[in-house]
């Protein structure tokens, strides 16, 4: 080791490496870390909650402790009709998205507004929020913890939406994630050439809060980034989840029937051989109709992955 | 092998590590392979195997990457670090009983990682697919300890200089730690948003850049000298390429992502830097074609030699298609395509497993001290792999400028995806021959572990004739 190239090699070698790192992890950092989250990013960190990824808090990924998006149309505490109203509702123990537990991911501009108008620091995971986006008149958006200014706690606020204005998009995120279907469906429409099909490319804000980001890499099928802007059928979406082919007869998508778990919406049994029996029948032109889709029951994958894609706007 | 587990170092044979090391490599590739012709199956036919979770592709895609990643190539390269970095220092691997321990430890972190991918357990993020638990691990029982094995050994060896082989080994285990250390920080501490992303693909990229492609390129650097008995051309273009790789392939991560809003200085930085990268290309691919000058006949008649050789030539399209397909007049085209599909298969089953495949027949051999059982076998894996990957490579290099030509010209999704489908059969049958050729390569060295030739003291076995 006594050999005076190599003490020269070593130290030229921190050089080479350390200035590589400085240049793509340090100075990057910088400019993302200055980045302001914009509405979108305030919205899908509310819906999608802390983690779609594994974590301790759900780490089969089977929608454990996940929050709820839900539209209000009447007041939580007094029954009196209101504006329809976007609330994220965070029930006892399920952990606070990114830009809650650290407002600095927001921006100095919301981290403010989000503290000093929205209370957010005053949220307890153990007690539940629920969330909101304001905006004041210079169209600076922050975050809002209602159950703080509001008193609006989060067993009032999903029973006064009730389940058909319930969206379970972050439950639907961590299926979309465990099931890989970012392994063929992107999250990023490209800035050069996909503005008119799949929607505009997101924004430089967009993302603050978010994980895992899922942009995909292999677009093997269209992007989805906006797809509830395009498709917000739950009937297309139901077949399509059942069975591609029912609704898109070229469709190479696997299928997701599985998800419809063991009941459905009735409470029957699904008879998943029967199906995919009749089906073949179907697919080998000695049936007319193919057999019907089954309703899916109101928590199952389903309908979580069903309203994970409804809520890409 | 595993009774060496419990022994005392000083009892375990020369060699045991790189054996064991060596044929869970190989195993590995036939179970990596074997899932990736199942998941092409399933990209042609969707409808065959259909309606249980656990055998989706959704679930199945990561546990191909990985099991080809991380059991294949990362074990064929602890195998090559097992049995070269001693014998170009002239002296024995620092300890035979941590190489073992490391191997096995691999092995069931890579199964129980594996296994939980499988299962949905994951991270979702494209190529740090493990949950943050195993990340640790990995980076504690699998990469740390083949890296302290590799520095002891280098530090006790007993020449003067390093080989260029093991400049590499020992700087390449060093920069996967700190890569794979920082690549994970996402998960570690929970960083979110356009950090997420980018930490996702400068992980991915520097896994290829400072692991991969140097480790695989080290190998050649043995291989070749060792086997044709030539002097390596030059050290100097050696230099060069070493120095390169850790200038230029360290910076260019952000070309992965050319189309996300990150920064646009970084991107065009990236991309520049990403032309480089043929610097340490085309020093390593002349350095080793020069090596061979007058030793051409052992491109035909050497098993060893056929997979370096062919790997080193497949280096070059790799390299052409890596500089130039990330700067932006390219990369709006193909980005997101199968294109990008064949190339990364181009480099891991083209360019990188041909080196590696030569260097486990050579490693095995040497230190089984048996000659390869049966060359005809051995014709036919390579033969089966070349051939399969050609296919792969052709028919999603089609498939991808199909989906481009789609993307920009705002062709409907489904024209594009009827459009791929005989590119995806072909892929598919691809993909299966490689299968096929492992499966005779895990049964060729099988035998050569059990029937082959003893290798006299005092002999290379490339110098014996192979006798089936």
């Amino acid at each position: 080791m006594n050999f005076r190239e190599y003490k020269v090699g070593a130290r030229f070698f921190a050089l080479a490496l350390g200035g590589s790192m400085t240049i793509t992890l340090l100075l990057p950092s910088f400019d993302i870390s200055s980045v302001s989250a914009t509405e979108v990013a305030l919205d899908k960190q509310l819906w999608a909650g802390h983690e779609s990824g594994f974590s301790l808090d759900d780490p089969l990924l089977l929608g454990w402790n996940r929050p709820e998006k839900v539209i209000l149309k009447t007041d939580p505490k007094t029954g009196q009709p209101i504006e329809p109203t976007t609330a994220y509702v965070y029930e006892k123990g399920t952990p606070f998205p990114g830009g809650v537990l650290h407002p600095g991911n927001l921006g100095k501009v919301s981290e403010r507004l989000s503290i000093d108008q929205g209370h957010i620091n005053e949220a307890s995971k153990d007690q539940g929020a629920v969330f909101l986006i304001r905006s004041n008149d210079q169209k600076q958006y922050y975050i809002e913890d209602a159950t703080a200014t509001k008193g609006w706690n989060p067993e009032q606020v999903l029973k006064a939406a009730g389940d058909a204005n319930t969206y379970y998009a972050s439950a639907g995120k961590s299926i979309f994630v465990r099931e890989g279907c970012w392994w063929c469906h992107t999250l990023l429409p490209e800035q050069t050439q996909d503005w008119q099909v799949f929607g505009a490319p997101p924004m430089l804000g967009d993302f603050n809060g978010e994980s895992p980001t899922a942009f995909g890499s292999d677009r093997k099928a269209p992007d989805l980034l906006h797809v509830g802007s395009r498709n917000a059928s739950k009937e297309w979406l139901m077949l399509h989840f059942f069975n591609p082919r029912l609704v898109q007869p070229h469709s190479i998508m696997p299928r997701f029937d599985y998800l419809w778990g063991k009941v459905d919406a009735n409470g029957k049994t699904i008879d998943y051989d029967k199906w995919r029996k009749e089906y073949s029948e179907y697919a080998e032109g000695k049936r007319i109709y193919p057999p019907e889709v089954p309703m899916y029951a109101s928590n199952s994958d389903a309908r979580h992955l069903i309203d994970f894609i409804l809520n890409l706007k | 092998m595993f009774k060496y587990l419990l022994a005392k170092n000083e009892d375990i044979p020369h060699g045991a590590s790189a054996v064991y090391w060596g044929f869970s490599a190989i195993t590995w590739f036939v179970i990596g392979t074997a899932l990736g012709s199942f998941n092409a199956a399933k990209l042609a036919f969707p409808d065959f195997v259909t309606g249980y979770e656990f055998l989706s592709f959704g679930h199945m895609r990561q546990v191909h990457v990985h099991a080809v990643i991380f059991g294949w190539i990362s074990m064929a390269f602890g195998m090559a670090m097992m049995y070269i970095t001693p014998a170009l220092g002239n002296t024995r691997l620092w300890s035979e009983k941590l190489g073992l321990w490391n191997a096995f430890l691999w092995n069931v972190g890579l199964s129980l990682g594996l296994t939980l991918l499988w299962a949905g357990m994951t991270s979702g993020r494209e190529y740090s697919d493990f949950p943050w638990f195993i990340d640790l691990y990995i980076i504690f029982f699998m990469v740390v300890p083949l890296g302290i094995n590799v520095w002891m050994t280098i530090i006790n060896r007993r020449t003067q200089g390093i080989y260029t082989t093991n400049w590499f080994f020992g700087a390449a285990t060093f920069m996967l730690a700190i890569v794979f250390t920082v690549g994970n920080l996402p998960e570690f501490f929970h960083l979110t948003g356009l950090t997420e992303a980018y930490l996702t693909w400068w992980f991915a990229h520097n896994v290829l850049g400072l692991w991969i492609t140097p480790v695989a390129a080290a190998i050649a650097y043995y291989t070749i000298p060792k086997v044709t008995g030539n002097p390596l051309y030059s050290h100097r273009i050696g230099h060069l390429h070493f120095w390169s790789v850790v200038v230029f392939y360290s910076t260019p991560a952000a070309h992965h992502l050319m189309s996300a809003p990150l920064p646009e200085w970084l991107k065009s930085f990236a991309s520049v830097e990403g032309v480089l990268i043929l610097v340490p290309a085309i020093a390593f691919v002349s350095n080793i074609l020069l090596t061979m000058q007058g030793k051409w006949n052992m491109f035909v008649e050497n098993i060893e030699v056929r997979f370096t050789v062919t790997g080193c030539l497949m280096a070059i399209p790799l390299n052409m298609q890596g500089g130039f397909q990330q700067t932006r007049a390219i990369n709006w085209y193909i980005h997101g395509t199968g294109w990008i599909v064949a190339h990364a298969h181009l480099a891991l089953l083209g360019f990188s497993t041909f080196l590696e495949a030569a260097a486990v027949y050579l490693g095995l051999q040497s230190m089984m001290r048996r000659k390869l059982y049966s060359l005809t076998l051995a014709n036919i894996h390579f033969w089966l792999l070349l051939i399969g990957f050609t296919t792969y490579w052709v028919s999603m290099t089609i498939a991808g400028l199909i989906q481009g030509a789609g993307k920009i010209y705002e062709v409907p999704y489904i024209d594009v995806v009827i459009a791929e489908h005989p590119y995806m059969i072909a892929r598919w049958i691809g993909g299966t021959l490689v299968f096929v050729g492992n499966c005779f390569w895990l049964y060729n060295m099988w035998m050569t572990a059990r029937e082959g030739t003893e290798v006299p003291q005092g002999r290379m076995p490339h110098e014996l004739a192979y006798e089936r």
